[in-house]
């Protein structure tokens, strides 16, 4: 009791704040583990989900119990340390990223002034956590992935902050809270290539389709997670999902005006309503591309990345300082 | 330079199309079915293994019993059998048994039958535990037909 009464509001705040946080986490690698197998159903004139609950909506809770009972497989040679280590460095750190997103007003764990640089430097550790994870399973298919990984994510991490930077000179500011503010109009209508170069970046970024030669089925069985068994599998599938739920907060927050839209009671806490619906609206735009485009090849990639978006986020970075300083 | 461009528009213009190819398949009805409870009707051309006819006059099966499908079966696998009775023209039917494990399902005892007696059944859901579940006794299952 003493030291519940020596903490400060502010640590309060904070702790709530990651209470919240990890109920984001969990809740949303729920929602999005359900969506994802429905809208793929339903892409392809099937059901989805149909058994447990109704309409399936339990689904995901018996599959997580089934994945919490499963035996942790750990392959003879495989680097042990490495290999259990790999799972929980992709899943630690998505944590942090969510604690400077401004939800609403006032739902924001705090507003760091390098907010945007806090989150891009937390969200690189996920390559590191695939380099180990497929580097300590000791299987070719693994290692390929995460070298694929590791090439893709760099590459594709220079168009997405180029991106970002345009609207990072516009706005004056790193603080996610205040690129928010600064929106009069969403900048996606100010800044539409760099919004279609970041949405592009943005899919590599989180290694899905029509991006996920990482973890290729078709050619590399599971890729960096082929060895996973039971946990191990479902901290990076939470990580994943996790991520995609940050790249598209990013996006919110940059271009389509995180929380404004049509004013509510309390706009302070139900402002989250409006930027939780813009960052599931993208979701669902990832999962839509996913059961719309093949993948692509290797080479076809990496000529996207260095061919295309990079030239053009050069440009439109140019042109943008230009009229900023005019 | 040129190609640089119209590949980039082509590109951009063929991935448009593609989202509205699927989103169009995500808004049309969901045609699969959930199997056990629901089942989809199956197609009268349907060729399941072999039954004997229902004649809907005499309300029995047609046979004579005179063997051209046994002789005709290319696996062997159909067994006919009868016996004389007091009263019945000809022979009468006491055995008619398909090994559908040898079944090809060619069709030919259909095909040769002079009295139309065999036909085509429905049966899909073909599932057995042992070779015995598929020897079928023809004959029983057109007594026990309604």
């Amino acid at each position: 009791m003493e030291t519940l009464n020596s903490l400060t509001p502010e640590l309060w705040r904070l702790l709530l704040a990651i209470i919240g946080i990890v109920v984001v986490v969990f809740g949303n690698a729920l929602v999005m583990g359900y969506l994802e197998r429905k809208l793929a159903g339903h892409f392809q004139c099937r059901t989805g989900p149909m058994e447990v609950g109704f309409h399936g909506i339990l689904q995901l809770i018996v599959d997580g119990v089934k994945l919490m009972g499963k035996q942790l497989v750990v392959p003879a040679q495989a680097d042990k340390k490495l290999f259990m280590l790999a799972p929980m460095l992709s899943f630690a750190p998505v944590f942090l990223p969510l604690l400077v997103i401004p939800f609403s007003d006032k739902l924001q764990g705090f507003d760091l002034d390098v907010g945007l640089l806090f989150i891009l430097a937390i969200a690189s550790i996920n390559v590191l956590a695939i380099l180990v994870g497929g580097w300590g399973s000791n299987n070719k298919y693994s290692l390929f992935g995460a070298f694929r990984s590791v090439a893709q994510n760099v590459a594709y991490e220079i168009p997405m902050l180029i991106a970002l930077l345009a609207v990072v000179f516009m706005t004056n500011t790193f603080s996610l809270r205040g690129i928010v503010e600064a929106q009069n109009v969403w900048f996606v209508f100010l800044q539409p290539v760099a919004f279609l170069i970041y949405l592009v970046a943005m899919v590599a970024e989180t290694n899905r389709a029509p991006f996920d030669l990482p973890e290729a089925e078709s050619e590399l069985t599971a890729g960096f997670h082929t060895e996973y068994s039971g946990m191990g599998f479902s901290l990076f599938m939470i990580a994943e999902y996790t991520n995609m739920f940050i790249v598209c907060s990013i996006a919110t927050v940059f271009f389509l005006g995180g929380t404004s839209g049509i004013p509510l009671p309390y706009f302070e806490y139900t402002g989250a309503l409006w930027f939780f619906a813009k960052v599931y609206l993208l979701m669902f735009f990832l999962v839509w591309i996913r059961w719309t485009y093949p993948r692509t090849r290797f080479d076809q990639l990496m000529n996207l990345c260095w061919k295309y978006l990079i030239p053009f986020s050069l440009i439109n970075l140019l042109i943008t300082v230009v009229v900023v300083k005019l | 330079m040129k190609a640089y461009f119209t590949d980039l528009f082509t590109g951009a213009w063929s991935l448009i199309v593609g989202l509205k190819v699927t989103f169009k398949a995500l808004i049309s009805p969901v045609v699969t079915v959930q199997y056990p409870r629901v089942k989809n009707e199956v197609t009268p051309n349907y060729r399941g293994h072999i039954d004997l006819v229902k004649d809907a006059e005499t309300g029995s099966h047609r046979c004579i019993t005179c063997g051209s499908c046994m002789r005709e079966c290319p696996s062997g696998c159909i067994v006919v059998d009868g016996e004389k009775r007091e009263g019945v023209k000809g022979k009468a039917l006491t055995v008619f048994t398909l090994d559908f494990t040898k079944c090809s399902l060619c069709g030919a005892c259909v095909e040769v039958c002079p009295t139309q007696a065999l036909d085509y059944s429905q049966e899909y859901e073909l599932a057995g535990s042992a070779r015995e579940d598929f020897h079928y006794d023809l004959l029983k299952r057109v007594e026990e037909r309604e």
